[in-house]
């Protein structure tokens, strides 16, 4: 029997009254502004823009501010924001080498043209609590030197020189795009990098340290690591040419992997890619990791059987806000699944008993 | 692949030029150096969407769709026929619209003045802002130096 059940309607306003209510706080407490999240709490805005998959500062700083610091819960804002914008166009691919770096550090050359320049970085900090932070301090500015203006080269250039490092395959000028047709499987290489790039910072994280620990055996150099801004040019159909409309903070990583070489390729380096949103570096980098790991038919490598290697189940798991749609769905009411649930235990637990009780009675 | 080339056709680049400076401009900036709109007829009202920022894979290689971000566009005309438009980072549909009337005035005789006034200064805001966070930057770039090895 089916009964189509309504209510709870005065229960969930006035949820949503103390929900408001438990989000401003103590209200001896100032209240926190737009501005003052987007300024201070500026990583948990990258990561918002970077997983939303929609670069703005102020929104992603206010979906924060409303899902009162719950980043995932900011990103599905985020995201169901955007499918209300209309489309107004697409970017020519950002050009990183000509990136404004704050921060460009490689692991495997000390001297690498244009320096290891550290930027604004939790690195080498002793992670020690600063208590200072806990009253209202003045900071001082940051100290300056003289920079030497100019583009700096990525480093994986200085190894494609020599032909040590394997070249990146041109493509085709439109990539596919997975917020406007659905995932298909395998995926090509754009494909899996959109993925990956809107992907959970965790989910990726979690991954990318399986490969170090074995599971795939991609033992990982951080190539190239930077930090800065690049300009977003966009063609204005009407105009016959194309302006910069933006200037956005990414977090680039080149990873570079060894590889034994295979029937068709030398032995040489390989890479793996991650751009991110913002400075993102954790993101960054573990995206390199998988990227590298997803590539093993391309380059000619066994499937190992490692989760990481496995394209299905890392982008179909990667994006948070499928995941915890359809997690958190499972506490919404049930009853009627329940009830048949319910209804076939006890029918079955019905028959065993009476089952037990017949042979009983035969003897 | 990027701008136009400036030898063969310098007005394009010089209006993706300024384009640019006025999309990258911070509202209030602009709305300071350019308080007074004059007269104009909208032939597209100020609409907020997004574009698809691509990337290349591997930074060199094929494109990829990185993510969107949101921008504003606008087109309007000037009493004098000029026709001006922008498109502007962010959700600001009266950025988008004083980006535009600055487009449309650098079509006229008040060019000059309008470049001096308006665009000059944004452009020497963006390029001292660059330069001190490339200083920062630099400040912090590591000097590696050797240690006296015991076995010389």
């Amino acid at each position: 029997m089916y009964v189509a059940v309504k209510g709870g309607e005065r229960a969930i306003e006035n949820a949503h009254a103390w929900l408001a209510e438990e989000r401003r706080g103590d209200r001896a407490v100032p209240e926190l502004t737009v501005a003052q999240i987007r300024e201070q709490m500026a990583l948990a805005v990258n990561r918002v823009m970077a997983e939303g998959s929609l670069y703005d500062p102020d929104l992603a700083a206010l979906a924060i501010k409303q899902a009162r610091g719950d980043l995932i819960e900011a990103i599905f804002l985020i995201r169901a924001y955007r499918t209300t914008l209309p489309r107004l166009g697409a970017s020519r691919p950002v050009d990183t080498a000509a990136m404004a770096c704050i921060r460009r550090i490689s692991a495997t050359f000390k001297d690498a043209p244009g320096g290891q320049v550290l930027g604004p970085t939790f690195d080498y900090t002793h992670r020690l609590l600063d208590f200072a932070l806990m009253a209202e301090c003045d900071v001082p500015p940051a100290p300056e030197a003289s920079a030497t203006p100019g583009p700096v080269p990525h480093i994986t250039g200085f190894l494609n020189r020599d032909g040590l490092i394997q070249t990146e395959a041109a493509g085709e000028a439109t990539p596919p795009d997975l917020t406007r047709e659905p995932l298909e499987l395998p995926a090509s290489r754009p494909l899996r990098l959109q993925a990956l790039a809107r992907g959970d910072e965790g989910f990726l994280l979690g991954l990318a340290y399986s490969t170090q620990r074995g599971y795939a055996r991609n033992h990982a150099f951080v190539g190239e690591l930077r930090i800065g801004t690049v300009a977003v040019e966009v063609d204005i159909p009407e105009l016959g040419f194309a302006i910069e409309v933006a200037e956005i903070e990414l977090t680039e990583c080149e990873t570079v992997n060894q590889f034994a070489g295979s029937k068709t390729e030398p032995p040489q380096f390989t890479r793996g890619y991650g751009l991110v949103f913002g400075q993102t570096e954790r993101k960054a980098i573990s995206m390199a990791l998988v990227d590298r790991a997803l590539r093993w038919r391309e380059l000619g490598e066994d499937f190992l059987g490692a989760a990481a290697q496995d394209e299905e189940f890392v982008l179909s798991h990667a994006d948070n806000i499928q995941a915890t749609g359809f997690l958190e769905h499972i506490k919404l009411p049930h009853y009627v699944d329940f009830q048949s649930e319910l209804e076939l235990v006890r029918r079955i637990r019905a028959e065993a008993e009476l089952a037990q009780a017949q042979p009983e009675a035969a003897e | 692949m990027t701008k136009t080339d400036p030898g063969s056709a310098p007005e394009i680049f010089d209006r993706q030029g300024w384009m640019g400076v006025l999309a990258k401009a911070a509202p209030a900036r602009l709305a300071a150096l350019f308080p007074d709109e004059p007269a104009h007829a909208m032939l597209r009202a100020p609409e907020v969407g997004a574009v698809m920022v691509r990337g290349h894979a591997g930074g060199t290689g094929a494109p990829f769709n990185l993510g969107e971000m949101t921008v504003t566009r606008c087109t309007l005309r000037l009493a004098g026929g000029q026709v001006g438009h922008a498109m502007v980072a962010g959700r600001d549909r009266v950025h988008a619209r004083r980006a535009a009337l600055v487009d449309a005035l650098m079509q006229t005789d008040r060019a000059g003045a309008i470049r001096a006034a308006v665009l000059e200064p944004l452009v020497a805001e963006a390029a001292a802002a660059r330069a001190t966070r490339a200083a920062k930057a630099a400040a912090t770039r590591v000097e590696f130096f050797t240690l006296v090895r015991g076995e010389d």
